[in-house]
């Protein structure tokens, strides 16, 4: 159907150098809106630890010392919220997945990452490897602060952010797909930004 | 928690506008006769889009205002003065013009009857909206679930719902204004003011907190300093950080 013409509405257009870089749907913002289902959690990094559990041989763990100690990446890319908002050239710090699921052998196709606070969000297995996601630390070279998911947050920037599960403390391989909090709340259950994998059967 | 699954497709649909009434200097409620519209629950939201006579679109999320039992789908827009969309939806929209929607959207800052409660809604300025369906819709069947809002906006101006709010069980609060003649109260929502109109941790309210940013990040977390169960709290946060 062709949509109506709101009488009246001109918008504000992206400029034409940036609009390449953002999705349908999409408007760039230079704010940080947070976004989230309840309380923010505050995690001491005393007791926090990252775990890899499910379908191993062997659960890995780090503690936030450990974790620290592996190498890390600078990542400056462009970030993608569902609710609408895109921020451009966001800079963080992080440990690559590739570093973490680094010799390990799986039949897993799927993952469930799971946080502090009770979130959860599931992503296929590829989407984590090959240089595509990170557990970040540092939001343009400060600790990342809780509201935004320190201590540490899962990074997925080629997916909406929801995706991008704050306060995680870990991911759970599977062999099947589960969804997540809000991919059970009517929200797609992949959510590639460039497709507009907005909401099921989108 | 819970799981209310939505696994409708969610298709663009038509909604001709039927009324726009002026809530405060920068919020206006406009009612939409939406034809197509499934239902919703209180508390969830619409996403609008509107299209330029060359093609150019725009969209946003909105908070459902009205109830679902209500005749018209409401949404209370605030005006950004920097927004692209909402100036727009304030100022320009008349009724009889169309603009699309779909919906609803969110199932988790929701209430139903089957939640149970008692229910404690926590607003910053324009945060009431989506309790204020939350009120409508507890109302509208006749719930005996103990419901209360506390409320807070800068001055008496920036009152949204004023006059139906004075129907229900509302605390109110006024961080930029103490006027002589005010039943409220004035300043922010402190862990004092949390203590008197909070039900106690004992009794596991359910809380539902929505507002700006930090906010709802104070209230939050003076809620959990409290002993109030993070499950038991959710919440909505618009605006920049």
């Amino acid at each position: 159907m062709t949509p109506p013409v709101s009488r009246g509405f001109r918008g504000r257009r992206t400029d034409e150098s940036l609009s390449r870089r953002v999705p349908p749907g999409q408007y760039v913002t230079p704010d940080f809106p947070v976004l989230s289902a309840g309380p923010t959690p505050h995690q001491p990094v005393g007791s926090w630890s990252f775990e890899i559990r499910g379908e191993l041989d062997e659960p890995r763990s780090w503690t936030w010392e450990q974790f620290n100690a592996l190498p890390s990446e600078r990542i400056t890319v462009d970030i993608h919220c569902v609710t609408k908002w895109s921020k451009l050239d966001t800079s963080w710090r992080g440990v690559s997945l590739d570093t973490l699921l680094d010799n390990v052998v799986t039949r897993a196709e799927h993952v469930l990452a799971f946080c502090d606070g009770g979130y959860t969000t599931n992503l296929p297995l590829d989407d984590l490897r090959d240089g595509k996601a990170w557990i970040v630390h540092e939001y343009e070279g400060e600790p990342l602060e809780p509201e935004h998911g320190g201590p540490a947050r899962l990074f997925v920037p080629h997916l909406y952010f929801w995706k991008s599960a704050k306060w995680v403390r870990g991911i759970e391989l599977r062999e099947d797909d589960t969804p997540g909090f809000w991919e059970s709340y009517g929200y797609h259950n992949y959510g590639d930004p460039w497709k507009e994998q907005r909401y099921t059967g989108d | 928690m819970e799981r209310t699954a939505v696994h409708r497709r969610l298709t663009w649909q038509f909604a001709r506008v039927v009324e726009g009434v002026t809530e405060t200097a920068r919020t206006k409620s406009i009612a939409l006769d939406a034809a197509d519209w499934p239902g919703h629950l209180a508390g969830q939201h619409v996403d609008v889009r509107l299209t330029a006579d060359d093609g150019y679109q725009a969209q946003r999320s909105y908070s459902i205002a009205s109830a679902p039992e209500d005749e018209h789908l409401v949404i209370t827009v605030q005006r950004l003065d920097d927004g692209e969309v909402s100036p727009y939806l304030t100022e320009t929209l008349v009724p009889g013009d169309e603009l699309e929607l779909r919906g609803p959207i969110g199932g988790y800052f929701v209430w139903q009857e089957a939640l149970g409660g008692p229910v404690l809604l926590i607003a910053g300025g324009a945060g009431v909206v989506p309790l204020r369906a939350i009120l409508r819709h507890h109302r509208a069947i006749a719930s005996e679930v103990p419901v209360r809002l506390l409320y807070s906006a800068r001055t008496r101006a920036d009152l949204i719902y004023r006059a139906e709010l004075e129907d229900y069980d509302t605390v109110i609060t006024l961080t930029d204004e103490h006027p002589e003649e005010w039943n409220g109260r004035t300043g922010r929502i402190e862990p004092n003011l949390l203590a008197e109109t909070a039900w106690a941790p004992a009794e596991r309210p359910l809380v539902y907190v929505c507002g700006p940013t930090g906010f709802v990040e104070a209230v939050a977390d003076a809620l959990v300093t409290f002993g109030h169960s993070p499950d038991r709290i959710r919440t909505e946060r618009f605006g920049p950080t």
